[in-house]
């Protein structure tokens, strides 16, 4: 373990270095350009490759060349930039190919600011691209969880095969705080892995064709058979959260990343106020911890609260299901860099329980 | 009896390919299996397919592979080739592709000087999809999309690769040939050795443009093809080298 004082996005960069990723491409894109600049820098030092990209588009389809070679493989990016990156995300899925994406969020649609928010929220749990599919999506709220789940995030990409996102929102990629970094793992480049989608596992013992293109009606059917039992494994296992002070609360916030972290603090103030609020934190946002909500006694929760750095707010659609219509939910969204103080956040909260 | 001929290790032996009757995809797919033989490569190839016609040789030619989505091939084979520099590696693409959907990625990968080759199938059409314009259709050409032939004035003219890439300063071969006539063939297969020779000695980015025809979608016979070739494909895209640092 080494101790450090850093900003966030080199944190990440250099998580994912120990993590063993040796194959970087990226596009640049504002509030994750310390990611790509520290890489240019670190990969060769440890013997890997960094590529700017020409356009996201590029990039993502670098890190499926690579990936295909059985390289621990990343790229990072912004909202616009992963809108982007869709066809390939959805192709790393169809083809079974293992791959990181970070997400540092800013402000949209459109454009939209380059200050950070958490807009991607809808897009990154409903599967960002075309065909149907799904991906782990980590959501640290401090930086120290965004360095952990890296490595974790690069464990479950090459566990199921698929691509798994780590959303920050730009605070996160932005502030520097301590962090202790794991020690650097060794991972050698499994030669060529056998991933090839046409053949479901089956080795071809005269050469490894790789595609996401089945023309076979059957055979592609059957592979999605395959992938949505995957995807539905991970659903079962990988389900990630923190509950906070839920069990007597009368008022239980759900939120994620930066969010979290100042609802955090505006419950301490309000428990000692003798308010009783409790958080339901996603530490994956997808799956979603819907079982935190289904738990709760609505004898002794009547209400939920949706913060997040959106407008309008998005996860408030998993809350929904969650919630099965037991609880009245309200929601309170900034965006655009404009971020709720924890003052805003407790005045809020009691004027909701007068 | 001594063999003078016999069918590419590197051709999958079951199988016979699937292209349209007449159409020279298969003659592409062919000659790389040979160069492939001759170089003593097969098992130490990757073949960057496109989405598209050519995508179909992947049926064909016993090597490893994988399919890139639409005009991204050069991308990913750039992934490929810098996570693993001791494969023979090279992507096989289409006019639509290459210099419409994927320009930019031809363009970075060429002007990165990457190190492998590419071979630029161009039938002046986009075939898989059924006949519509390519950005190599020729002026006044039918397309589906293009009903009374292509204007110029409204939906530009004739892209030329070949010309457009060895402008760059990094790509060290540039030709184009064609694959109508046993010579133009053999010329072809030349080129494509050239090409794969040049990235097994690391010199860097090569491109080979093969003018060939869609027995399919251009309206005539298959016979038809071959003087349509002559007389209007190979007047607007001139065959010879348009770049070689060696000759230089």
């Amino acid at each position: 373990m080494e101790r450090k004082f850093m900003k966030g996005n080199e944190a990440l960069a250099e998580a994912a270095v120990r993590a063993g990723c040796r194959f970087f491409a990226g596009y640049p894109i504002t509030p994750q350009n310390e990611i790509p600049e520290y890489l240019s820098r670190r990969m060769p030092e440890v013997g890997g490759t960094f590529v700017q990209g020409e356009s996201e588009v590029a990039s993502i389809n670098m890190v499926i060349g690579s990936a295909y070679t059985g390289t621990r493989a990343m790229t990072s990016t912004s909202g616009p930039g992963l809108s982007l990156m869709c066809e390939g995300l959805s192709s790393l899925a169809g083809y079974g190919f293992p791959a990181v994406i970070m997400d540092v969020m800013r402000g949209g649609p459109g454009t939209g600011s380059i200050q950070a928010a958490q807009a991607d929220y809808l897009m990154l749990t409903r599967g960002p691209g075309h065909g149907g599919f799904k991906a782990l999506v980590y959501a640290p709220a401090d930086l120290q969880e965004a360095v952990d789940l890296t490595g974790k995030a690069f464990d479950k990409a090459w566990e199921y095969k698929n691509p798994v996102f780590v959303a920050m929102d730009g605070c996160i990629g932005s502030m520097m705080e301590v962090v202790e970094l794991p020690e650097t793992r060794s991972f050698e480049r499994e030669e060529f892995p056998i991933y090839s989608t046409t053949r479901f596992g089956q080795v071809d013992p005269k050469r490894r064709l790789s595609t996401s293109m089945i023309i076979s009606e059957p055979e592609q059917e059957k592979w999605n058979f395959i992938i949505a039992e995957k995807w539905a494994e991970m659903e079962r296992k990988e389900c990630m959260v923190e509950e906070y002070l839920t069990e007597d609360a009368e008022l239980v916030i759900v939120a994620y990343g930066t969010s979290a972290r100042i609802a955090k603090a505006a419950i301490d103030q309000l428990r000692e106020e003798g308010r009783r609020v409790g958080m339901i934190r996603p530490v994956t946002i997808w799956p979603f911890p819907y079982d935190s909500i289904r738990k709760l006694d609505s004898s002794v929760t009547k209400k939920l609260f949706c913060l997040e750095l959106s407008v309008p707010v998005q996860l408030i659609q998993d809350v929904q299901i969650g919630a099965e219509g037991r609880f009245e939910i309200e929601t309170y969204g900034r965006t655009a860099g404009q971020i709720y103080t924890t003052d805003d956040v407790t005045e809020k909260l009691r004027g909701m329980m007068k | 009896m001594e063999k003078i001929y016999e069918r590419p290790h590197s051709l999958i032996e079951e199988r016979g390919n699937s292209f349209c009757p007449g159409c020279m995809h298969g003659v592409a797919g062919k000659l790389i299996a040979e160069v492939l033989d001759e170089l003593g490569q097969q098992e130490n190839t990757v073949i960057v397919y496109p989405i598209g016609c050519g995508a179909m040789n992947g049926l064909f030619i016993e090597a490893d592979g994988i399919v890139a989505l639409h005009g991204r091939a050069p991308a990913t084979a750039t992934g490929i080739k810098r996570s693993a520099p001791e494969k023979l590696v090279f992507t096989y693409q289409g006019d639509g592709d290459l210099a419409s959907i994927g320009f930019a990625e031809i363009m970075h990968a060429a002007n990165r000087g990457e190190n492998f080759a590419v071979f630029f199938v161009n039938n002046s059409i986009y075939g898989m999809t059924g006949g519509q314009m390519a950005p190599t259709t020729l002026e006044g050409q039918k397309s589906t999309t293009t009903p009374m032939g292509r204007n110029i004035e409204t939906e530009g003219a004739p892209m030329h690769m070949c010309e457009l890439v060895s402008a760059l300063e990094r790509p060290v071969y540039v030709e184009r040939v064609a694959l109508d006539t046993p010579a133009h063939i053999n010329a072809a297969k030349k080129a494509i050795k050239k090409a794969l020779q040049n990235e097994l000695d690391c010199k860097g980015f090569s491109f080979v443009e093969l003018m060939s025809n869609c027995p399919t979608n251009w309206g005539c016979s298959v016979e038809e093809t071959l003087p349509f070739m002559k007389e209007k494909t190979l007047k607007e895209f001139p065959l010879g080298v348009y770049k070689d640092k060696e000759e230089a």
